[in-house]
């Protein structure tokens, strides 16, 4: 039988070469030449608008510039001195609302500047010629706690470091990176591109790691405080929303963010097992990229079901025709009222919605779709938080600056009020709040 | 149909469009292919005496491109035919008996003396061909061998050689000039003197294209050295274009024929010669990029243009734009214009702002949400923004209408034509009545 139709969850539905294939780069890198045609499509606009909408605000004109008189690597520089994750945002930002939404191209033709791939470009030629091009200013003496090593933590650390502070990197998890390592799609961050970076950030020089040490369990914050100068938290989102219908414990149920996770720990891909019938509940980036890479992985069924209007999808059109483009199907406007088996799940019955003015209302009318594999994307949320924090709609309540209110402390990235919960934004968040620290360390 | 059949000096084509004397010319097997592909007529590559020249064996070419690698201006080292004459005269022969309705012109570049020149015309005339080309142009190689440019360079050199050659012909001799002198005007004067019938310009211009910065040699480099070439194509045909206006509207060389040269890549690019005064154009870089197929669009472009204007024929068009090259002096003071920027067709780059409030005349207004207005009360017209508008059209000089008040100086726009030759500041002026 082809592996593809058999029941089940279980691996090697696709041959190695295939699978292969299939989770190679999104977007491949820029050749050189195609890096001059596609830079030379940049107007360098005045007070360019692409800059406004980038959350770290690099100097896009400026960089784009540089590749196009062929100093890839000092353009790099002038990437990572606004953003340190410069070459991970190039492969995950949703440029499409970002930059290249703002782009003046983007108006003018519908067809912006390749920000995005520029940016990787440069970034790489950085990254393969293994140089650091920053230096760490003198020792200042000063030391600061951060727990976090995802986008939000890196980023602080890096700039902590820059400024000659010393700086311990704490992480619950054995390896560092969050998201980027663990989060992001396979086929957006290729070759352990998160691992490669991470290494290449560390080179500044000045942040121990220590991997293995959760806020709540190994550290305490009152100890974290007597013993630094400060603490950064860039501790993300470690929850996920509950599914709380009949069934919801069924086998066969996995948390969307596990699941990639779990893949993109895997080495090999053709051992990770996945269903013939796959359901994934929710809207956003992350239903999507469950949604693509279990269709990737050999999954013959696919089924994203999103409780609201597409409009309402909080994934970008980029993202909803990715998922259309590899076979995903896309349903709206219906909610999973019961996960249906015997034993393992078999089907997930679903009640079409409306929006009203009582807000979302099921109409009754009910369907079902068959499932042997079900992820939930509806939702990640804080994990335990320690006392003397304020928390604000499920976030760590901070200021402009990243300031949490309780003497010393810092926050920054998805854990903390602010901004979209985006890589970008956690790294502009990360580096602002190092800012922050600097000034009241200095 | 527009009628573009040329008649050069007598010498008919098929269309105003032949190949430049240089590579594409350089034998019978090219010409006979450019031929075929619709050339109206080639200028055979410089013939000069035997023993032939050598050409260097590394590259002799250099290059500048625009980002896609557009090849915007080429730049070569090589030398006239580095083949026997007699192998040439014979191809020659061969092809104008086979393409009796096509111009073929041979270029000729021998040593400053009247029996070189003199003895080598019979055998050309042998030939069947239509005229001859003298090359005054090559700035490289030859001219240090005291031909070439080192003779178009002088003006006497050129009449006496032109006179040389009118008496050792019935054939129209065209004299072939270089762009590298300060003032084109004198050897074009010289050629008319020497009795030359036509003027063909511009050859190339000496230039050093690039220099390597990992070895320090100008490219193209022949083992680690590197030397002046002559530059061509797109990039020069303003400075040809200007050469060809001077001489058109010299009161000393007005009405002598010109061939025109240097950069013409498309149809536009010729009838803009022809506007200016030419007769035909010449061609090289172009069928040097693309192929002799280039001249298919070249020759549907100048009809299509012309039928749409109602040109009916070369002569209609030759010349229609010398009239209007005049000196700075006599340009028109009182024209006042003012730049319009088109809010639906801007982009809101900024780059107009750019340019006017770094270096030119703080003149454009940065408001509100991007919007991008042009001050009256500061715009001088300077035609800047326009020039970096991304968006083709977006912003347009507006003409004042006489009777208006110029909000920048305050004066009424008035409907008289004064020059500076009339202006109160020039202090040599004629005074005006
Ligand atoms: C599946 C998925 C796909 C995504 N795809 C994209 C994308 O394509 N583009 C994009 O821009 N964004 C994407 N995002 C969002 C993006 O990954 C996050 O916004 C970003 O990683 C947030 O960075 P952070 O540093 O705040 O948190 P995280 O990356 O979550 O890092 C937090 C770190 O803190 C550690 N930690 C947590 N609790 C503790 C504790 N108590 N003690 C010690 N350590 C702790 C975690 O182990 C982790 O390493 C995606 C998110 C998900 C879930
Ligand atoms: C490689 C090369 C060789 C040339 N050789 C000659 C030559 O032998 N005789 C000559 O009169 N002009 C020669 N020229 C100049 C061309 O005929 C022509 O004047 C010049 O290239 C400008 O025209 P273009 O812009 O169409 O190329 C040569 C040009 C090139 C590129
Ligand atoms: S908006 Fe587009 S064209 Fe303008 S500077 Fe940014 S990338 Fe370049
Ligand atoms: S024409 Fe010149 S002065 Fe006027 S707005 Fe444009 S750039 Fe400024
Ligand atoms: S340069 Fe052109 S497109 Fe750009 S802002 Fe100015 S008028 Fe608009």
């Amino acid at each position: 039988m082809d592996p593809q139709r058999m029941p089940g969850i279980r691996p090697g539905r696709l041959d190695e070469d295939t699978l292969a294939a299939h989770f190679s780069d999104l977007h491949a890198p820029l050749t050189p030449h195609e890096a001059l045609v596609a830079a030379d499509r940049c107007y360098f606009c005045h007070d360019a608008p692409c800059v406004t909408a980038c959350p770290t605000s690099i100097d896009i004109p400026l960089f784009i510039r540089q590749i196009a008189t062929e100093q890839p690597k000092a353009s790099a520089k002038t990437i990572f001195a606004q953003n340190i994750l410069g070459g991970m945002c190039a492969r995950v930002c949703p440029t499409e609302t970002l930059c290249e939404e703002a782009c003046v191209r983007e108006a003018a033709e519908g067809r912006p500047v390749e920000i995005g791939r520029l940016q990787r470009f440069a970034t790489d030629a950085m990254m393969a010629a293994g140089t650091h091009p920053f230096t760490r200013a003198a020792a200042t003496g000063k030391h600061v706690a951060v727990v976090g090593a995802g986008p939000a933590g890196l980023a602080c650390a890096h700039r902590l470091a820059l400024k000659g502070h010393d700086v311990t990197l704490y992480d619950a998890r054995p390896k560092a990176g969050g998201l980027n390592e663990y989060g992001i799609a396979a086929y957006k961050s290729t070759g352990d591109f998160a691992q490669a970076e991470l290494d290449w950030l560390l080179a500044i020089g000045g942040i121990t790691l220590r991997t293995g040490a959760r806020l709540g369990a190994e550290l305490s914050l009152d100890a974290l405080r007597a013993e630094h100068d400060a603490v950064f938290l860039g501790i993300g989102l470690s929850g996920v929303n509950a599914l709380e219908v009949d069934g919801a414990a069924r086998e066969g149920v996995a948390d969307a963010v596990d699941f990639i996770a779990e893949l993109r720990q895997a080495q090999e891909l053709s051992a990770l097992p996945v269903g013939r019938n796959v359901v994934v509940l929710g809207g956003g980036m992350t239903a999507v990229d469950a949604a693509v890479q279990s269709k990737l992985l050999g999954a013959e069924n696919v089924t994203i079901v999103y409780r609201r209007g597409q409009e309402r999808m909080s994934a970008s059109g980029f993202e909803q025709e990715l998922a259309a483009s590899k076979g995903v199907t896309l349903r709206f406007n219906a909610r999973p009222v019961a996960v249906l088996g015997n034993g393992a799940v078999r089907e997930v019955e679903f009640e079409y919605t409306e929006e009203g003015p009582d807000g979302l209302t099921g109409t009754g009318e009910t369907f079902c779709i068959p499932a042997d594999q079900v992820f939930r994307a509806i939702g990640q949320t804080l994990g335990d938080v320690p006392a003397g924090l304020t928390l604000e709609r499920g976030k760590i309540r901070v200021d402009a600056e990243g300031f949490t209110g309780l003497e010393g402390v810092w926050a920054g990235g998805d854990c903390a009020t602010g901004g979209d919960d985006l890589t970008v934004t956690a790294v502009a968040e990360g580096r602002d709040a190092a800012e922050a620290i600097h000034r009241a360390l200095s | 149909m527009a009628d573009i059949r040329g008649n050069f000096l007598g010498i008919k084509s098929p269309n105003p469009f032949w190949l430049a004397s240089a590579p594409p010319t350089d034998k019978e097997y090219n010409v006979r292919r450019a031929f075929e592909a619709g050339w109206g007529g080639v200028v055979w590559k410089t013939l000069g005496l035997d023993p032939h020249v050598v050409n260097v064996n590394g590259p002799r070419y250099g290059a500048v491109w625009g980002a896609d690698r557009r090849l915007l201006g080429l730049n070569n080292i090589e030398l006239i035919t580095d083949r026997p004459l007699e192998v040439n005269l014979r191809e020659i022969t061969s092809v104008k008996r086979d393409y009796p309705d096509r111009a073929v012109i041979v270029s000729l570049m021998v040593p400053c003396d009247e029996e070189s020149w003199k003895g080598i015309i019979p055998l050309v005339e042998a030939t069947g061909a239509d005229g001859i080309e003298l090359n005054f142009g090559c700035p490289h190689g030859m001219s240090e061998r005291g031909m070439g440019s080192a003779v178009g360079q002088v003006p006497e050199y050129i009449e006496m050689v032109a006179r040389w050659c009118k008496q050792a012909t019935r054939m129209p001799v065209i004299v072939k000039l270089t762009p590298n002198i300060t003032d084109i005007r004198y050897p074009a004067r010289a050629a008319k003197a020497g009795g030359a019938d036509a003027v063909s310009l511009i050859n190339t211009v000496s230039s050093i294209t690039s220099v390597n910065l990992d070895t320090f040699s100008p490219e193209p480099s022949i083992d680690g050295k590197g030397s002046h070439g002559g530059y061509c194509g797109p990039a020069v045909k303003p400075i040809a274009l200007n050469m060809v206006a001077e001489i058109a509207r010299d009161a000393e060389t007005r009405g002598l024929p010109i061939s025109g040269i240097g950069g013409v890549t498309t149809w536009r690019d010729a009838a803009e010669f022809i506007a200016l005064g030419c007769g035909n154009v010449q061609v090289c870089t172009a069928a040097m990029t693309y192929g002799f197929r280039v001249v298919q669009e070249m020759i549907a472009g100048l009809e299509a243009w012309m039928d749409e204007k109602g040109h009916a024929c070369l002569d209609d068009i030759i010349g229609r734009a010398v009239p209007n090259v005049t000196d700075w002096q006599y340009l028109n003071l009182n024209y006042v214009a003012k730049a319009k920027i088109d809010q639906d067709l801007c982009i809101s780059c900024g780059r107009c702002f750019a340019a006017c409030e770094d270096t030119s005349h703080q003149a454009i207004a940065m408001k509100e949400g991007r919007v991008f207005e042009v001050k009256d009360d500061e715009c001088v017209a300077c035609n800047l923004c326009v020039n970096v508008c991304p968006v083709e059209g977006c912003i347009e000089m507006v003409p004042m209408q006489a009777g208006e008040t110029d909000p920048r100086t305050g004066r009424i726009v008035e409907d008289t034509y004064a020059n500076w030759t009339m202006h109160p500041n020039n202090p040599g002026r004629v005074a005006a009545e």
